[in-house]
């Protein structure tokens, strides 16, 4: 990809084919001014979603002056555009699936599942203005924190102008998160798009829809359209699905998909879109075979840019990629001393958990000399697809390339008796150890409940918990979490010496 | 040659009758029969399967070159024939196309997957195929061992295959890295994946690193054994991979008993042992059942590579089930819609014999009026709704199952491939290079 060429979706603008997002309520309340700058800011931060917000609170609750920028509204892609809305209206989707399948359940099927999409958008509205209520202005300034609302531009290594207004710091993090990357089609822009900033505020369910990009948001979200309804295609240039995952857990959300009735075009790239009577007649392209669809909207998902622009970071002395976003070490501190970064500006796991983490990771680094390192931590993560995947630590790959011996203990969920009365036993878990130990590496589950039961792994990873010791733990019985302790078992067994069994063996013959 | 240590285990020895002997023999000549009977004999192409209008597939010529040696050697077809039948392929491919025009027979010394059975030509808008030139050549390489004779037709024959073998170049493949790609087509250059995950593949990678000529670098063995999965599945510790076909199609003409790779070594396994595991994976698995197919258990199971039904989908204890024709279906994820592989079973038969024969006997049993019906042909399904009586079973039969059955009930009764080609130099080059150690490559003379 030619990074010069990199663009990314606008929130303020509404150019090309890009539809302009609504504001959710108490993201940025009418008639609003700023307080007046006081002297220099012990911390000042810079984006108040998920990254921003944390840093604020924390640093304002251990008694720094605090500052929190934000050009938009509070709470950043996550409740506005990103996990929030997509959840709620996965959720919804998933109710439309199950009614169509009631009868696996031994339940009458409706005689016609009639979706009500703009039902299912309304509460999805409800539901983002019912979590917005948290991170209200005045709540925050109730906390301490002085909160303004415009664009920041750094205009030194330690000074930032907000709309005219000098701001000085001690201590900066930038949290401006970051932006839908938007692919290069000849005709996109004329034929008209969304992206996840925008998908949300549909109205009307497509009759038919092409998502382009497999990653985690472009899987979801055609899972959710098919759901619905909407005649769906997703083109992803790759031969599997979610790149960042294993190839049986991409390979098992592939399959959900097609049951799905997705329609599923793998290796496949879109290389042109044209309008033609309203409707959007799309160029597939797949190892020389070029294949033409038509289709009512479409949702690109290709990935997410480092959201910079505008903040001059050239004048405080801090270097950043246009792809991989703000240079920072492993303490996140910038190659300005005095600015850190958090979030998806800057780091490679671009989720909330991790923007949050990174936060609090900055915070005691900048204000409490401090020397965590990112590295450290344990972050885990999941696609909300039907079956989820979730993973945390280390994939095989990437342990056998550090030459640590490991081995997977697998336990499929069919193996699993709350699985099976649940009609979920499509899916796993697999627990990476270092081979010869119980000592776990990572983790990666498939399965409806993937996203809770991954955090089981995270505590004892955390902890530094054995799987010998996690197979003693008496689970509720009968939980889908029961694959973990069986696959804690497995591995429990395996390091049972050979004298141990012979030991007992011997003993209970005598 | 040095004869092989005889590989019946005590178990096997055990639960092998005279009625079971029969039953191979039988089963293994009828397989034979496809290779006699689906061949051009002016190019020696053989058909992809038996239907109708069916393509060539190279690798299915790699089955037969390797089958002719048996036919011979079991008395079925006289060395003779044998020869000539080889030497017809063999001449095809030296002379063959090697542009790499669409319309081309193959380039770089590989070739496009399937061809016309006449022309020789590309077929569809298929690939060049790595694997399947590395079966084709592995049966290439199997002529040479066993023609070995100093006559004419036989110096010409080994003249043959050292010269397509030496031709070939592997690094050209090596095009995103040190692992190959899959393969190259005209209209868009190499295809877009490559092999991650154990696979049929360390036959190309054995035969890539043993060439003489142009070589793969070492580097591409350890790039792509870095992408295996050690797993203990049903308690069980093995290299995964799902379809059985995975764990056997280098099996085929490579004895990996007591040989060992730095990761066997690692895990004090071999790839032998391994394949038996993976075969108790899968009747683990069908003994679960998971998904409630009819019949599979304890002595039905084998999910693999192979035609499958594509009917409609119905539901099958209360849920919606999908049919998926041709598909390589795998243990324990999938796909599986209850169609088993019956040749991938019986090929199992040389790694656990005490397991396999029970279900090729329940196999045989399971079709009253052809009882190698449901054994040779590529899939059989109880579940799926089906104009015959006791199930779906696939028309016809395909060249790569005949072909695995032919060459595994060998190795399992004589090891005849196996002593072939622990004798053949580039085999065993191309085994130490990628890190073999042991075994009976240990006192292999070093080429």
């Amino acid at each position: 990809m030619n990074i010069a060429a990199l663009r990314f979706a606008t929130t303020a603008a509404s150019g090309g084919g890009q539809v302009v997002p609504t504001l959710v309520p108490n993201g940025r309340p009418p008639g609003w001014r700023n307080p007046r700058p006081p002297g220099p800011y012990r911390l000042l931060v810079i984006g108040a979603g998920p990254a921003g917000l944390m840093a604020a609170r924390t640093a304002a609750a251990m008694g720094a002056r605090v500052a929190l920028v934000e050009a938009h509204q509070l709470g950043g892609n996550c409740i506005n555009q990103g996990c929030i809305p997509s959840k709620t209206l996965i959720r919804s989707a998933r109710l439309y699936a199950e009614m169509r399948e009631a009868q696996s359940f031994g339940v009458r099927a409706p005689a016609e599942v009639v979706v009500d999409f703009p039902a299912a958008m309304a509460r999805m509205r409800r539901i983002r203005a019912r979590l917005s209520r948290v991170d209200t202005p005045s709540r925050l300034v109730t906390e301490g924190v002085d909160l303004y609302f415009g664009r920041a531009r750094f205009i030194g290594r330690d000074a930032v102008d907000i709309d005219g207004s000098t701001l000085r710091f001690d201590r900066a993090m930038v949290a401006t998160g970051s932006r839908a990357l938007l692919p290069e089609i000849d005709g996109l822009d004329d034929a008209g798009f969304l992206t996840n900033e925008t998908v949300f505020d549909l109205d009307a369910l497509p009759a038919s829809l092409l998502v382009i990009g497999g990653g985690p948001l472009g899987c979801e979200l055609a899972q959710a359209f098919a759901r619905f309804g909407a005649r769906t295609l997703i083109s992803h240039r790759e031969p599997l699905f979610l790149p960042a995952e294993e190839r049986d857990a991409a390979q098992m959300v592939s399959d959900a998909l097609a049951r799905d009735g997705v329609e599923i075009h793998l290796n496949c790239q879109v290389v042109k879109v044209s309008l033609k009577g309203g409707r959007k007649h799309v160029e597939l392209l797949n190892e020389g075979n070029t294949a033409v669809t038509v289709v009512d909207t479409i949702l690109t998902g290709i990935g997410r840019l480092p959201a910079v622009d505008g903040l001059c970071l050239k004048e405080a002395g801090v270097e950043w990629d246009p792809k991989a976003g703000i240079r920072v070490d492993d303490f996140l501190r910038t190659t300005n001393p005095r600015i850190y970064a958090a979030g998806d500006v800057c780091v490679e796991h671009q989720f909330t958990n991790t923007a949050e983490a990174s936060a609090r990771l900055v915070v005691r680094n900048a204000l409490l000399l401090g020397r965590q390192r990112m590295s450290r931590l344990t972050v885990p993560w999941c696609t909300y697809t039907d079956p989820q995947v979730a993973h945390v630590g280390l994939h095989v790959k990437q342990a056998r390339e550090r030459r640590i011996p490991v081995k997977t203990f697998t336990v499929p969920l069919h193996d699993v008796d709350r699985c099976i009365t649940d009609g979920a036993a499509e899916g796993f878990v697999k627990l990476h150890v270092h081979e010869g130990t119980d000592r776990i590496l990572g983790a990666t589950i498939v399965g409806l409940g993937a996203g809770e039961m991954i955090n089981v792994i995270s505590l004892a990873m955390v902890a530094d918990i054995g799987l010998r010791r996690l197979a003693g733990v008496i689970h509720a019985y009968p939980t889908q979490g029961e694959a973990v302790r069986l696959a804690a078992q497995a591995c429990a067994r395996t390091l049972e010496s050979s004298l141990g069994r012979w030991f007992k063996r011997m003993w209970l013959q005598r | 040659m040095s004869p092989i240590t005889p590989l019946r285990v005590a178990a096997a020895d055990e639960s092998l009758t005279a009625a079971d002997d029969a039953m191979l023999d039988g089963l293994q000549r009828a397989a034979f029969e496809y290779f006699v009977q689906h061949t051009n004999p002016r190019n020696g192409l053989v058909a992809d399967t038996s239907r109708t209008g069916s393509h060539a597939s190279i690798a299915v010529v790699g089955f037969a070159l390797s089958t002719y040696p048996v036919g011979v050697e079991r008395g079925w077809m006289t060395r003779a024939e044998g020869l000539q039948r080889c030497l017809i392929a063999l001449r095809f491919f030296l002379h063959s196309d090697q542009s790499g025009q669409p319309e081309s027979t193959g380039r770089n010394g590989f070739y496009f997957h399937f061809l016309h059975m006449d022309s020789g030509r590309r077929a569809w808008r298929c690939e060049v195929s790595l694997i399947d030139t590395a079966l084709l050549l592995a049966g290439m390489l199997t002529t040479a061992a066993y023609f070995a004779a100093a006559t004419a037709d036989e110096a010409e024959l080994r003249g043959l295959v050292d010269t397509l073998y030496r031709r070939v170049d592997w690094p050209w493949a090596q095009h995103r890295g040190a692992a190959v790609v899959h393969g190259w087509k005209p209209e868009s250059g190499f295809l877009n994946y490559g092999w991650e995950g154990y696979s049929e593949a360390i036959l190309l990678y054995v035969l890539g690193l043993g060439s003489p000529t142009h070589p793969l670098t070492e580097a591409s063995f350890q790039a792509w054994t870095s992408t295996y999965q050690w797993e203990n599945l049903y308690d069980i510790d093995f290299l995964f991979a799902g379809p059985l076909f995975i764990h056997q199609f280098s099996h085929a003409w490579i004895d990996f008993r007591g040989i060992r790779d730095r990761f066997m070594r690692e895990k004090r396994c071999d790839y032998f042992d391994n394949s038996r595991r993976a075969i108790r994976v899968q009747r683990e698995y069908a003994i679960r059942n998971p998904r409630s197919f009819v019949g599979f258990g304890e002595d039905c199971w084998g999910l693999s590579a192979g035609d499958g039904p594509s009917s409609k989908p119905q539901r099958v204890a209360g849920r919606r089930q999908a049919f998926y024709g041709y598909a390589a279906r795998g243990v324990p994820w999938g796909p599986d819609d209850g169609t088993i592989a019956g040749p991938a079973v019986l090929a199992s038969v040389v790694f656990a014999p005490d397991i396999v024969l029970p279900a090729v006997r329940r196999l045989s049993a399971l079709c009253a009026f052809d009882t190698a019906r449901c054994v040779r042909a590529s899939g059989f399904n109880a579940t799926a709704q089906a104009p015959e009586p006791g199930g779906w079973i696939s028309e016809g039969e395909f060249g790569l199952d005949q072909g695995m059955i032919v060459l595994m009930v060998e190795n399992f009764r004589s090891g005849l491939l196996w002593r072939l080609l622990r004798g053949s130099p580039c085999i065993r080059t191309g085994l130490r290079r990628a890190g073999f150690r042991g075994g009976w490559l240990a006192s292999a003379p070093v080429q």
